[in-house]
């Protein structure tokens, strides 16, 4: 059974699906089924491929302009051709195997992760008409994929056999019990207000404008946006990313679970974490910001694939500055905002969610109230738990340290 | 196509499940496990319970062997890289089989003479997330509430019972 | 053999393989993973029925949804009481957990 490319569209909607449709018709009956499924995968590896090298060299350029250098410009035009050096560089390094480490495990922790991180891009809809796989429980299942990677991360740390390593590995379960809970819970109220957990329905319901102009993205409601800065710092958390890097926090633990690892084998784990951080931001873009929906109806023209690709690109250039702005947190200060400020957080958001889904006939001068009632659930918590949340930890007091 | 599909399925979980059981080294045997478990959640998915798949994917492999692996590494004696278990007595192991030989011996005869009627070719039950949304929600509301409470409890107990008792420190006398 | 025994006789030997270790293992951990296993072998058989079983209930699927519900909360439980007993005899050896009192 080959899903064929819908001919009812625009010219740029359906294009990539059409040119895979011509090439499947080159082939003989038997192989078409196979080389269809193939092209996808061949597709997203390519792209996302791409992605990951030129992000490489987005987030050094970046993080060189935060901090006032230039970056990589040796290689290449403007050090377009870094990553490429980088590449090779990566695979004629020797690779060393500490002796002591379990040699299987070892192995096996930058394939494994290379491998789940890959699979969350299966369920997201990148297109109106290029979605991989439909799955009826796609979020449930992006999800199931996503928590197994940072068993990978544990995997690495304890086959090294170093006492770093070993520490990374457990901060890297500790982190993700902690982040998890906020993850999930942060977008039961999308999966409540769409009524369904399938990507592609998501995205069709935050379809449509007010006036032509506003969108009908979750974001731009009072829960929405209250999910959405809980999703993106759980998403932070749990790609393993600065400010809550201290799996591989270079400036206490060497490089965490990293420590042992060199050559191509440390560059799959480099790619697992841009893999990771792209699949979340995809996920957050098509629960929260309208998936390939375009903001204002004039701007439909556009293909809807441009219109996925360019907020991906915001979110993850918002990943960088926030990289390149914060500095890391302290382990009990990582537990603490977990569990006792985006955990309640997202529970009372829950509610609020609720409030909205039963007042949604609500029209005139009630949707004012609406909006107020809904606003007030979101800001009062956030202000009375971030009170208590800092209280007793600033100002700071040093115990031990001269002042 | 169904029946070689289980077959693997079968000899992934039992193959890492027995493998795991007697290995020297705990946090390969919990490594193994979670193997299995997910090979339990491939059986699930052979079976078309998608929901109950990732579920069980979520749920083992992101949480019960995160706990499991924690706990290895907390109860490890200092310097004892390797984790070591101690092998346990013959008589325990004879008792043990025997008890286990008698339970599976008994089923599987059971299984082997008992007539199933069992339609193999038919299509799989269609249960939506919706269709068990409304189940979860409608007839099974109840428990589903007992569920949340016992979960609650559960995780409040552990906390208690894991939280060592405060010790005076030295530097908060006065 | 039909399809459906076969998925029985999976879940028999995964049961068979749980109670051999929570029989003959002596380390805490690896008895609950045992306990386990067992848990899982009873939702396949819950599962293996609900697909091949012929009726129309759905109610095998919920009940494995309550089912791994109440695994996870007997996990949290049972390896807290691992740690508490580490914490008293600096082991987790279930033959020397015989006293009551810490």
């Amino acid at each position: 059974m080959i899903a064929v490319a819908p001919t009812s569209d625009r010219f740029l909607e359906v294009a990539p699906l059409q040119l895979r449709d011509w090439f499947i018709g080159l082939l003989p009956q038997s192989l078409r089924w196979i080389t269809s499924g193939l092209i996808t995968v061949v597709a997203i590896l390519a792209v996302f491929g791409l992605l990951f090298a030129y992000l490489t060299l987005a987030e050094r350029k970046i993080l060189g302009r935060v901090q006032n250098r230039p970056g990589p410009n040796r290689t290449g035009w403007f050090g377009l051709l870094q990553p490429f050096a980088d590449g090779v560089k990566a695979l004629t390094k020797e690779d060393v195997v500490p002796r002591d480490a379990d040699q299987v495990l070892h192995y096996l922790a930058p394939v494994v992760l290379v491998a789940l991180s890959l699979l969350g891009f299966a369920v997201l809809p990148f297109g109106r008409h290029l979605v991989p796989v439909e799955l009826d429980a796609a979020v449930l299942y992006f999800f199931a994929a996503g928590a197994a990677t940072e068993l990978a991360v544990f995997m690495a740390g304890w086959a090294s056999r170093n006492k770093y390593s070993l520490l990374a590995a457990m901060r890297a379960l500790a982190q993700l019990i902690s982040y998890e809970l906020p993850l999930l819970l942060s977008f039961v109220p999308v999966v409540m207000l769409a009524g369904t957990l399938s990507t592609t329905e998501i995205v069709t319901a935050q379809g449509g404008w007010t006036g032509g102009w506003i969108p009908h993205w979750y974001v731009l409601t009072p829960w929405g946006f209250a999910g959405f800065v809980i999703f993106m710092i759980a998403a932070l958390a749990e790609s393993n990313r600065s400010p809550f890097d201290l799996p591989e926090a270079e400036s206490e633990l060497i490089a965490g679970h990293l420590t042992e690892y060199s050559g191509f084998k440390y560059a799959l784990f480099f790619m697992a974490e841009y893999f990771g951080m792209c699949a979340l931001s995809g996920m957050a873009v098509t629960l929260f910001l309208g998936g390939w929906q375009a903001p204002c109806a004039w701007l439909e023209f556009i293909p809807s694939y441009a219109w996925f690709a360019g907020k991906l690109l915001v979110l993850l250039l918002g990943f960088m500055w926030i990289r390149a702005t914060l500095p890391r947190l302290r382990m009990d200060q990582l537990t603490r905002l977990a569990w006792k400020f985006l955990v309640p957080l997202a529970l009372i958001n829950l509610g609020t969610a609720a409030f909205w889904s039963l007042t949604a006939g609500w029209t005139g001068p009630l949707q004012l109230v609406r909006w107020a009632v809904a606003l007030a659930l979101v800001v009062t918590p956030f202000v009375v738990m971030g009170r208590r949340l800092t209280a007793g930890v600033a100002p700071r007091t040093y115990r031990y340290a001269a002042s | 196509m169904m029946i070689p599909a289980l077959l693997l399925i079968a000899f992934v979980i039992l193959a890492s499940a027995g493998v795991a059981m007697v290995l020297r080294n705990l946090i390969h045997s919990a490594l193994l496990l979670v193997l299995s478990w997910t090979g339990i959640a491939a059986f699930y998915l052979w079976a078309g319970a998608e929901f109950v798949a990732f579920a069980q994917i979520l749920v083992y492999a992101g949480g019960i062997s995160m706990v499991v692996l924690f706990a290895v590494l907390l109860t490890r004696p200092a310097r004892d890289a390797e984790l070591p278990v101690t092998p346990p007595t013959v008589l325990r192991i004879a008792a043990g089989l025997m008890a286990s030989a008698m339970v599976g011996s008994i089923t599987v005869m059971a299984v082997l003479t008992s007539h199933l009627v069992a339609p193999a070719s038919a299509r799989a039950p269609g249960l939506t997330v919706k269709d068990l949304g409304a189940l979860l929600a409608g007839p099974h509301a109840a428990a589903l509430l007992l569920v949340g409470v016992i979960l609650t409890v559960a995780l409040l107990g552990a906390i208690i019972i894991a939280a060592p008792e405060p010790a005076p420190r030295p530097e908060d006398q006065p | 053999m039909s399809a459906l025994q076969l998925c029985l006789l999976l879940s028999s030997g995964l049961f068979c393989i749980g109670l051999t270790v929570a029989l003959t293992r002596s380390n805490a951990i690896l008895v609950l993973l045992g306990v386990e296993l067992m848990l899982n072998a009873a939702n396949l058989n819950f599962i293996a029925f609900w697909r091949f079983g012929g009726g129309s209930a759905s109610a095998g699927v919920v009940f494995v949804l309550f089912s791994i519900a109440v695994a996870a909360a007997e996990a949290a439980i049972g390896l807290a009481l691992v740690i508490a007993v580490y914490r008293h005899q600096r082991n987790i050896r279930l033959q020397e957990a015989t006293r009551l009192k810490g």
